[in-house]
């Protein structure tokens, strides 16, 4: 589980995060949505040690996870996919999944077998370079590399940004049987708060670094308030 | 066949070659810390320099030249490791021109250090291998065992360090954290370690050009004994693009030979002339050098 607790982020006199509570269950995938600006990415990067809160504090299970470096984070089994997904475009696609399971527990050979086989468009390109991928299969390239890390959080910042509709709902389909399949614990970041809003179990809003709501998905979706103003979902 | 071995054009190319892989070496390292950490190391021969002086000299009495080249090597790690954490550090994300000055400062005072300790006499460092050109029916031909050694170990190392980074767990995390920083972090990578073993493999590199240049009968070991490889080191790494290792050793022989054939068709004087013609034609033309390839990329 990864609680936050009272978390607030600034960057110089902009203050990004303003107190922001919320737990992430193990096994249950959390949404966290609203518009750009939000503070969903800084909440990710927070997390992932990149940032440091002004005050608050963030636990993995019993383990603090403020004033800890990154890459010991990761270390614990936090996977972070950032914005823009952070694929090494200069390595193939098999020496950025090599990079990422540098800190796995299992052999390299099983971990990529594992990989190509939930996505075999990856086995099929693994000599190429990553800037040759499409930007689907880039997606699918950073899950990848972090999932062969075998991490029990996972971290997914706008991971449909600029996919096709119909790539876009493949990707949440995988997100979904991963987190069954596996029992991670995913944090999802959207912009796309209908599709996220359709695996999620739990969703939080935030709206200029507070949060405004945080239920069961379900709820969420049913409150029309709550759609037309923070999500801009209008049917 | 006798007659062409022992030929002025192939006696230039072999001298010009055996000079190149040094410019080559230099060149490489020069490649190593600008990939890693973005710095122009301008203090990379003097480092080199004083890492051969501390390596060679402090048990020269005791120890035959195997163990003192070994020694060096390591002193030259040392050197490179306490430099990055020590001085260099505090420099990244500041201004290009900052760690520019502070490198061209730290090469000022190795010289002069390493002349009040050690004088600036040269000392001849005795090693196992002649310096006598061989001979193919009473002619000279431009190979000795002692360049042949220069060359072999050259190769060796950039066999080595490109085995290293293409094919190695720690290679491949050298690489990712000189390209993306953060995302390195995300994965695991402890960036600010391999930032100082970029520094480490880069000042042992140059170091094994030192004590080779060092190891030379006509040179000897002495505090200026790398300004001028320097130049002809970063005059290759400028050509053959800073991004790339495969381009500086390639460009370091070929300006190793050609400027051969400068000074023995045109004149010795014409030497240095010449290399920075080509380096500022070829910033003209290609300013991210010959070897670079010019990777699109897609955001």
């Amino acid at each position: 589980m990864i609680d936050v607790d009272e978390l607030s982020v600034s960057y110089g006199a902009v203050q990004a995060l303003r107190g922001v509570s919320f737990q992430a269950e193990t096994g249950k995938i959390t949404a966290v949505l609203g518009a750009n600006g939000a503070g969903k990415t800084t909440l990710l990067r927070t997390i992932s040690g990149l940032k440091q809160p002004t005050s608050g504090t963030i636990h993995f299970d019993e383990t603090p996870l403020t004033k800890t470096k990154p890459e010991n984070i990761a270390r614990l089994g936090v996977g972070h996919v950032p914005e823009g997904r952070g694929v090494i475009s200069e390595f193939t696609v098999e020496e950025n999944l090599r990079l990422g399971a540098m800190t796995a527990k299992v052999a390299l050979a099983k971990g990529l077998a594992e990989q190509y086989e939930l996505f075999p468009v990856l086995g099929e390109r693994r000599k190429q370079h990553a800037a040759k991928l499409s930007g689907g299969e880039r997606q699918m390239l950073a899950m990848s590399r972090a999932l062969i890390a075998q991490p029990s959080v996972l971290l997914l910042d706008e991971p449909s940004l600029g996919l096709a509709p119909l790539v876009t709902a493949q990707l949440m389909h995988t997100i979904r049987d991963l987190c069954n399949s596996k029992s991670l614990t995913v944090i999802l970041v959207e912009q796309n708060a209908s599709s996220a809003l359709r695996i999620a179990d739990h969703a939080v809003i935030l709206y200029l670094g507070r949060v405004v709501a945080n239920d069961t998905a379900a709820t969420v979706v049913a409150d029309e308030n709550l759609r037309q103003y923070y999500l801009g979902v209008v049917e | 066949m006798d007659a062409f071995l022992t030929s002025r054009i192939i006696t230039d190319i072999l001298e010009g070659l055996t000079n190149g892989m040094i410019y080559g070496l230099v060149a490489l390292s020069l490649v190593l810390i600008w990939r890693s950490t973005g710095v122009l190391n301008f203090a990379q021969g003097a480092m080199a320099m004083f890492s051969t002086y501390l390596g060679m000299i402090i048990f020269a009495h005791d120890l035959s030249y195997w163990p003192l080249v070994a020694i060096a090597v390591f002193m030259g790690f040392a050197l490179g490791g306490t430099t990055e954490r020590v001085l260099v550090r505090h420099l990244y994300g500041k201004p290009e021109i900052n760690p520019i000055v502070v490198m061209v400062g730290f090469l000022i005072v190795l010289e002069a250090v390493a002349a009040a300790i050690w004088s600036s006499t040269p000392r001849g460092i005795p090693n196992p291998f002649s310096p006598i050109d061989w001979q193919l029916q009473g002619k000279p031909i431009a190979l000795s065992a002692f360049s042949v050694y220069e060359i072999v170990t050259a190769l060796v190392v950039m066999t080595a360090v490109a085995v290293l980074f293409r094919f190695t767990k720690l290679g491949l995390q050298l690489r990712a954290a000189a390209l993306a920083p953060e995302v390195s972090r995300l994965l695991g990578v402890r960036v600010s370690r391999m930032l100082t073993l970029g520094w480490i493999l880069s000042t042992g590199v140059g170091t094994i050009a030192a004590v080779l240049v060092a190891s030379n009968f006509f040179t000897g070991l002495n505090p200026q004994l790398m300004d001028s490889i320097f130049a002809f080191g970063f005059i290759a790494a400028a050509i053959g693009g800073l991004d790339s290792p495969v381009g500086a050793v390639v460009a370091g022989v070929i300006l190793g030979i050609g400027l051969q054939f400068v000074g023995d068709f045109i004149n010795s004087n014409a030497i240095i002339l010449t290399a920075l013609i080509i380096l500022i034609v070829s910033l003209m033309v290609r300013p991210s050098g010959v070897f670079t390839r010019n990777t699109a990329r897609r955001v």
